[in-house]
């Protein structure tokens, strides 16, 4: 009986080890992957074409899906004992990864010089996310800004100036209600403008915040302004535009069908990532614009994206290999590559020097919208248990938005909730 | 003799069903038709609209979906031989065995038909990672090997068998895995073969587990594959995530298509009453 | 002899299958519990005991409340709907009816597609604007509707997709009960001139019970575990509207990496669990009609 038990024990461990050959041991990095944009196809590319000038160097890009899926991977990773040596990730869950000590400083494998000259070349809006007292966390890849895309056809329709887009918040609302359509059966088949709020609305309201003048956080991570007038008054903005104006649809707006939206003409304006800008110039059926966000006070808006993280317990050899990875996917040519396919920004000034970028931008110029933002550009809302905190502003704005509490009184609610989170940290 | 009452509720009847089998099919029809028309006609139902294959490349180049495909089949197939040797033994110790603390020892493993692996979500995490077996394919069916549903199922079917059957195997010189192997299995082969649909099904569909657990492209199934395809900063193509979610259900639903008589017979004849 | 033979016998038989069934069972549900009284441990600081304190903040945890009351709006909704139209489901299909098969198939459909594949299309039926309902909505005169996008009815869009999925699977098990009820019964009871839903009332149902209990302990255990289709269409929002206990034990564990509360939390889903299903199973096992 033995026999047999152990003969069937061993079938069964067989069976067991035969699928489990089946793990990863070569140089990954995990990104997340924007569907639409050619973003997955060019990284593989890119990879590939990386391995092929570094013989003996392999390079494993692995989707991760969105930015929480890819932090949420590289720590279960992490802390599961296989940290990869690399990934991108969303630049402010920095305050996160150095709190749980799973991200090493790129101060620590680079020379001086490399900080003075590769450091020191990246655009100074994206740096603000990457660093904790000066020290470098995360190098600038996959950068953005959100900017506003607005339907030139639309316009004319309109009797507005296809090529003079809004310039600061009055113009947009009035934009907006020359836009807004009714159907004949009384209801309103496209708005005039559209700022997704579902989700993640923070990154979108803080454009307005920073327009109006506002500070959210202090830098440092441990402490927000939330409960502060020119914060209010920035989110009353964004929930008039739908309550009280009604140029924008109510509730809370998804942020994966906004392109979907502008494309079928249920609005003529949409805020969101420039990123897209490839996807909206592959898909829109009709003539469009890029515009930086109309001013408040001032033009502002957010910096967003991913940088290049990497993690502690990674072999010095890999961190090598790592380090000459990443100057070269952030070098001109590299960056300039990545910039075509997708509409991200590239992070640094030198990239858009280069003649392949001169002349693709010479035939497309809303790709320089972005960058010519970046002079107005501020931090991504960032702090210390970044994942709870912006959760909390976002469902704040949420609730602000779908018309159940007042821009003050969230606000209000969402400060306590989160000094009571990063009371810890002061 | 029919009344005009009966008639009238035997057409409501055909039509409540049919437009209830409508309803229940349209997401399958909604993902044909987004994922072979172009992406202009997703929400634009124009019966004239072009066909194109676009989609189905599209998506296949855009993630590692065959190699998906391999683990899934590898994942799950693994995962049901392991169940159907692991629940047989210990369902025939419980239909034919009397030892000590058996009603204790039995109650146990219905507690699991309770609480399932996937609410231990965070224990199980960190056992997974005591043992070293993080994002393998292994790691994603240990849980679920041991079977409450599996043990309850094969007991059932294990008792409705003559003991009759037993004695003559024994008498012939039988030990206890050679009865199991030459009387029990046989004779239980609906049971085996209802359980093994039922689980095929709810491992290929099973998604948070496997997601926490696994990380790389070597290890992922197809519904961990699927989500992170879809879920993207850009938006929601539902061109391409139909054709992705077509080609990565079509396996597990040509089986049904080829297996529904024996799937619900089989269910009948094991006797699940 | 012989029973020490037995013994060893059964030894082997159960150690495999119980050696599993402990480690990924039993020992984490105790673990769960005494990790309950523990904090998150951080990379720069260990874990330590608090003792009731984590229980403590979930009592104070408005979100917990608000979660908690939607399991349990999401299990009234889903579990006797679902089981009513299997039912339903189930009668249709076993009787004449025109085009039987293709009634089979789509009623099952739903069990052999990936909730988080599905979730998509969903995704889709409910967009505002351009969707597959506010098409229909709009074309009719009414306004646009936001169904995901508003607190009120995310849930119950959610809930939805709940019973689209769950209604095919339990359908098999009551066609199994169906076939298992003697015809001659039915024949019996026809002959004495009674009408349909005399039969259905006083035959068919209570001779499915056991058939529905079956039914609804699965569907209880269901309505906690299924998260797939929120990761997808609500991630549990608008603020936390349509989050389900398990959704919100994720997000704690493996997104806030708050592994305390998760425990906390996951102690409290079992609980739950436990009370409901065992509680259904000692008041429904009354009324079950056994053979």
């Amino acid at each position: 009986m033995i026999k047999t038990f152990l003969k069937i024990i061993s079938l069964f461990v067989l069976t067991i080890s035969l699928s489990s050959s089946a793990k990863a041991v070569e140089l990954e990095f995990y990104f997340p992957v924007a569907v639409g944009g050619a973003a997955a196809t060019t990284v593989e590319e890119l990879s590939n074409k990386y391995m092929e000038l570094n013989p003996g160097v392999t390079l494993k890009p692995i989707y991760a899906g969105s930015y929480t899926d890819a932090t949420t991977k590289a720590i279960t990773a992490a802390k599961g004992g296989n940290p990869p040596p690399m990934a991108v990730l969303i630049a402010i869950d920095i305050f996160k990864f150095y709190d749980e000590d799973l991200v090493m400083p790129w101060d620590d494998i680079l020379t001086a010089e490399e900080k003075e000259n590769w450091i020191g070349g990246f655009y100074p809006a994206f740096m603000k996310n990457s660093q904790i007292d000066g020290v470098t966390y995360g190098i600038p890849f996959q950068r953005s800004t959100p900017v506003l895309y607005y339907n030139k056809d639309a316009f004319r329709e309109a009797g507005l100036d296809p090529e003079r887009p809004p310039q600061n918040w009055a113009e947009q609302l009035e934009y907006a209600k020359k836009l807004t359509k009714k159907g004949s059966d009384g209801n309103i088949e496209r708005y005039g403008i559209r700022i997704p709020t579902k989700g993640f609305p923070s990154w979108l309201t803080s454009g307005l915040i920073y327009q109006n003048g506002g500070q959210m956080t202090n830098g440092l991570g441990t402490e927000t302004f939330l409960d502060t007038p020119e914060v209010i008054e920035a989110v009353q903005y964004l929930v008039d535009l739908s309550e009280k104006h009604k140029v924008m649809r109510p509730g809370t707006l998804e942020w994966g069908a906004t392109p979907k939206a502008f494309f079928e003409g249920q609005t003529a304006m949409m805020w969101t990532t420039t990123g897209n800008l490839t996807n909206v110039r592959k898909n829109a059926p009709f003539d469009f614009g890029v515009a930086m966000l109309p001013a408040g006070k001032s033009f502002g808006a957010p910096t967003g994206g991913g940088n290049f993280y990497i993690f502690k317990g990674t072999p010095a050899d890999e961190l090598e290999a790592t380090k000459d990875f990443v100057k070269w996917m952030t070098a001109p040519d590299q960056a300039g590559v990545w910039t075509m396919a997708t509409g991200y920004v590239a992070p640094r000034p030198d990239a858009w020097e280069t003649q392949a970028m001169k002349d693709y931008v010479a035939d497309f110029p809303p790709a320089l919208v972005a960058k010519e933002q970046l002079a107005y550009a501020d931090a991504e809302f960032s702090t210390y248990e970044n994942p709870k905190t912006v959760k909390i502003f976002n469902t704040a704005l949420e609730n602000v938005m779908s018309g159940s509490i007042s821009p003050a009184d969230a606000m209000k609610q969402a400060q306590i909730d989160i000094d009571k989170i990063l009371k810890d940290y002061r | 003799m029919r009344t005009i009452a009966n008639f009238l509720s035997e057409r409501l009847n055909v039509i409540g069903a049919w437009l209830l089998a409508l309803l229940w099919v349209m997401p399958l029809l909604y993902a044909i038709w987004a994922a072979i028309h172009p992406i202009e006609y997703e929400a634009n139902f124009d019966i004239f609209a072009p066909l194109t294959t676009y989609n189905f490349t599209n998506a296949w180049s855009q993630a590692p979906f065959a190699r998906y495909l391999i683990n899934t089949v590898m994942m799950t197939t693994m995962i049901v031989i392991s169940q159907f040797i692991l629940c047989t033994f210990v369902a025939f110790a419980f239909a034919r065995f009397e030892f000590p603390f058996k009603n204790i020892l039995f109650a146990m493993v219905l507690l699991q038909l309770l609480i399932m692996p996937d609410i231990l979500i965070v224990e199980n995490y960190k056992t997974i990672r005591f043992l070293g077996l993080m994002d393998t394919i292994l790691a994603i069916g240990l849980p679920y090997m041991a079977s409450g549903f599996g043990i309850f199922l094969l007991r059932q079917t294990f008792k409705s068998i003559p003991k009759e059957l037993d004695d003559a195997a024994r008498i012939d010189g039988a030990g206890v895995l050679r009865i199991i192997w030459n009387v029990y299995v046989p004779l239980s082969m609906p049971t085996f073969v209802a359980y093994g649909l039922v689980s095929i099904s709810f491992h290929w569909n099973n998604f948070l587990w496997p997601l926490i657990i696994t990380n790389s492209v070597e290890t992922r199934p197809l519904t961990v594959g699927l989500s992170i395809f879809s879920m993207s900063e850009a938006g929601v193509e539902w061109a391409t995530i139909s054709a992705g979610t077509l080609m990565t259900t079509a396996p597990l639903f040509i089986a049904f298509l080829i297996f529904q008589r024996q799937f619900i017979a089989s269910f009948m004849t094991a006797g699940i009453k | 002899m012989n029973k020490k033979n037995n013994l060893l016998n059964v030894f082997y038989l159960l150690v495999p299958g119980f050696v599993l069934l402990i480690s990924f069972t039993h020992i984490p549900a105790v673990k769960t519990l005494m990790n309950s009284f523990y904090s998150t441990a951080k990379g720069r600081r260990a874990s330590k005991f608090v003792g009731l304190e984590n229980y403590e903040t979930l009592w104070l945890d408005a979100t917990f409340w608000k979660v908690f009351s939607n399991n349990i709006i999401y299990a009234l909704g889903v579990i006797p709907s679902s089981i009513l139209l299997s039912l339903g489901m189930a009668l249709w299909v076993n009787s004449k009816i025109i085009g039987r098969p293709f009634l089979r198939f789509s009623y099952f459909l739903p069990t052999v597609l990936p909730l988080i594949a599905v979730g998509n299309i969903w995704l889709f039926f409910y967009a505002p604007g351009f969707g597959l309902i506010d098409q229909i909505v709009t074309s009719l005169g009414f306004p646009s509707l936001n169904i995901l996008g508003s607190q009120e009815s995310s849930l119950f869009g959610v809930m939805a997709v709940g019973i689209w999925k769950e209604a095919g699977f339990y359908m098999i098990f009551y066609l199994a009960g169906l076939q298992a009820i003697p015809p001659d019964l039915k024949e019996a009871a026809m002959i004495e001139g009674a009408n349909k839903w005399y039969i259905f009332w006083r035959i068919t149902f209570p001779l499915l019970t056991p058939t529905t209990l079956f039914v609804s302990v699965n569907a209880v255990i269901n309505s906690f575990r299924q998260i797939d289709h929120i990761v997808v269409m609500t991630q549990g929002g608008p603020d936390y509207a349509s989050t389900l206990l398990l959704y919100y034990i994720y997000e704690s564990a493996f997104v806030f990496w708050d592994t305390a509360y998760a425990t906390t939390l996951s102690v409290i889903l079992i609980l739950l669990l436990c009370l409901i299903a065992i509680g259904q199973f000692f008041v429904l096992d009354k009324k079950v009609h056994y053979q």
